[in-house]
């Protein structure tokens, strides 16, 4: 403890604070509430009500109104800060409203119903989850399939990219054919061309060949990624030669050196585009989007979108599916981070 | 039977020629090492006998059957890399199965050669070790397993001994020579090591931009190198080259004479040369003697006391420069003038195209 202390307080200036201590943490803590602030109020968001949603000013934090059990009701009553007319201020349980007229009852005395105007009345609230924020649309509203259908376009794409885009580059970095650095030079060149300009194309391509509202139709046109070529190409490039005429000389056939040499030591390399192909897939919306048309397809970020209607966005549920749809990713830079630096230095990509 | 045959071997690349045709014939059982510079082609011939790579010209066969066109892994060979190319992600056993596993050998047959190569080398106690845990001189051994458990009709070694230490490298050395013995199996030895190649090989070939100087046998060589080449290549510390004119060719030998007071008459058939040729005259360090009044007066410029011997640095009357071992620790401390006497026997003479002028026939003697 004492060494986290200390490296919190040193300074540039010994004992005193040097100018520069304090841009650091106006910097440093700028950037902290920058980069985490969105995040921590989605999540604090999302267990919001749809009135504390709409709610101005807005809180950081869920409330919930509390809630008693009163003896002769079924169900637990909503409590109420109340003031009567006597300017006396209680604490009333509300059994119902008709208009703008509260029936209320003490808890500690229930057989007496008071009759309240809304208007003098203050919820009571304690911090608490709307946790059918998540319930209902993960039961209800099919969002469990969308999590399924997420999860299998990410890890069939990724699986497929891994193995076609090692061989890719495996082909364009130990074997030498003519126009081979042309071929490399058309596949990083397509790097420049954005999904939005081939989206129209491509749709017809995946219409033709029958992919269309099908998975399939999502996972094959993006497993073949020049960022992934390139990334494990250079990579590929660093394992020596020697270990390649070792293995020929080892009886070894050109799949077994793909496979049982060159694969495994480019593991670091795989993780890398592993990583970048499971956030890379986990977040497309357009193509999905594009491609999907009945609603048992969908993928989480095309079933987010279903919230947001025409007439009405049902906030909460966006706001808790987000936070769903966020987690798998943010796992993956949690435990993955080292290898996502590396991956970025590597190759200049991201 | 490990009978290898080079008939004409060439390997261009693009405009760039590297090999001009290389005739060899290497018998079974026996240890060719192959000496060169570097860029001398050493290494693209043994790929290419390896079958790592193909000859743009030329055939190679191994027993008699054509293989240039076969595979790397159907000619039955085994190699040794210069980095080991021992493969990083396995254990020594699992390197040293791969071969094996690779023509789908019975479990329990990989088993007995693995420990049975390791037996041989000693590397039993690191089995389940990757590479990278393991020294540089357990490497070597390690890549040397790695070849021995196929038991090929051959062995093909790229310069093993080049990343080891020099303590390390003259007991790998002896090794491979008692591996050599006792296998009894073709070994080609490619090394810019003239050390390594004299104390190992069976013959020798001498390699120059793609072409063979000379092969022989290692002593040989030394003592009759066929051209200059082969004369400044081989022998530590260089052999002299003084350039020299002929004054008189008599039936038995060949005057020369030269600066500093330079006269000699080596025992050669100079029946092609005639007085007033330039030659060049080599000289092996160790042949030099020092002298208080006869031979060739030298300015001394640096003495090398080592122990056993001391090396002198020398500059000729027209400034060609000379080396000297002598023996022992003689009071050539100082610089200064000197004289060296040699023994006309000793002498290597090359005629101006750099050819050796060819000894003495035992009938002229």
């Amino acid at each position: 403890m004492s060494g986290v202390a200390s490296f919190l307080t040193r300074r540039r200036g010994g004992k005193a604070w040097h100018w520069t201590d304090i841009v650091t943490w106006v910097w440093l803590i700028g950037g902290l509430v920058i980069m985490f602030g969105p995040a921590i109020w989605l999540t604090a968001s999302s267990f919001k009500s749809p009135a504390q949603l709409a709610e101005f000013p807005p809180t950081v934090l869920p409330y919930v109104n509390k809630q008693v059990t009163v003896e002769g009701h079924e169900k637990p009553l909503n409590l109420f800060t109340v003031k009567m007319a006597d300017g006396t201020t209680r604490q009333l349980a509300e059994v119902r409203r008709i208009g703008i007229v509260a029936q209320m009852i003490d808890p500690a005395n229930p057989g007496e119903v008071i009759k309240i105007n809304i208007a003098e009345r203050v919820p009571v609230r304690e911090l608490g989850l709307a946790t059918e924020n998540y319930v209902t649309p993960l039961q209800q509203n099919d969002f469990l399939l969308y999590l399924r259908n997420s999860v299998f376009v990410t890890f069939a794409a990724t699986i497929i990219t891994l193995l076609t885009n090692s061989m890719a580059a495996f082909a364009l970095s130990k074997y030498k054919f003519p126009g081979r650095d042309l071929v490399l030079l058309i596949i990083v060149g397509t790097l420049m061309v954005p999904l939005s300009v081939v989206l129209v194309p491509l749709y017809s391509v995946v219409n033709a060949v029958g992919l269309f509202d099908s998975l399939w139709g999502i996972i094959l046109p993006t497993v073949a990624t020049p960022t992934g070529v390139f990334l494990l190409r250079q990579y590929m490039l660093t394992i020596p030669d020697e270990l390649l005429d070792a293995a020929r000389m080892d009886n070894a056939t050109e799949w077994q050196i793909y496979w049982r040499i060159v694969l495994p030591l480019a593991a670091p390399a795989l993780a890398v585009l592993a990583i970048f192909s499971v956030v890379w897939r986990w977040n497309d919306f357009l193509w999905p989007l594009v491609v999907l048309s009945r609603k048992e397809l969908y993928t989480l970020q095309v079933g987010l979108n279903t919230y947001a209607g025409e007439l009405n966005v049902q906030w909460h549920y966006i706001l808790a599916m987000t936070v769903v749809t966020m987690i798998p990713v943010v796992l993956v830079f949690v435990f993955l981070q080292k290898f996502i630096t590396s991956g970025i230095a590597g190759s200049g990509l991201k | 039977m490990g009978q290898i045959s080079l008939q004409g071997i060439q390997r261009s690349y693009g405009a760039l020629k590297v090999l001009h045709g290389i005739d060899l014939e290497i018998a079974d059982g026996e240890f060719v090492v192959l000496v060169g510079p570097s860029g001398c082609g050493k290494s693209t011939l043994l790929r290419l006998i390896a079958g790592l790579d193909s000859p743009t010209g030329g055939r190679i066969s191994i027993n008699g059957t054509d293989v240039t066109k076969v595979s790397a892994a159907a000619r039955g060979l085994a190699m040794v890399f210069q980095s080991y190319a021992l493969y990083p992600h396995m254990t020594v056993r699992q390197n040293l199965a791969f071969g094996l596993e690779n023509i789908r050998l019975p479990k329990a047959e990989i088993e007995s050669l693995t420990a049975e190569a390791a037996r041989m080398l000693e590397i039993e106690a690191y089995l389940d070790r990757r590479p990278g845990q393991l020294s540089g001189g357990q490497k070597q051994r390690v890549a040397i397993g790695r070849a021995v458990v196929r038991n090929p009709t051959a062995f093909l070694l790229d310069e093993p001994l080049s990343n080891l230490d020099a303590e390390l490298r003259i007991s790998t050395r002896a090794e491979i020579a008692a591996l050599h013995k006792r296998l009894a199996t073709t070994m080609i030895y490619v090394t810019h090591d003239q050390i390594e190649a004299m104390t190992l090989a069976d013959r020798f070939v001498v390699m120059r931009s793609g072409k063979i100087e000379q092969v022989g046998k290692p002593l040989d060589l030394y003592n009759h190198p066929a051209n200059l080449f082969v004369a400044g290549f081989i022998g530590a510390p260089r052999m002299n080259l003084i350039e020299t004119v002929i004054s008189e060719v008599a039936a038995h030998s060949v005057t020369v004479t030269g600066p500093g007071g330079l006269a000699v008459a080596v025992p050669v058939d100079g029946s092609a040369l005639k007085a007033g040729d330039r030659v060049t005259l080599g000289v092996r360090p160790h042949d030099l003697a020092a002298s208080e009044d006869k031979g060739m007066a030298v300015n001394v410029s640096l003495v090398e006391a080592l122990g056993p011997e001391t090396v002198v640095h020398a500059a000729m009357a027209d400034g060609q420069k000379l080396v000297a071992v002598l023996s022992g620790q003689g009071a050539r401390s100082s610089s200064g003038n000197l004289r060296f006497s040699m023994e006309g026997a000793k002498l290597h003479l090359f005629d101006s195209q750099g050819q050796r002028v060819p000894d003495l026939q035992d009938s002229n003697r």
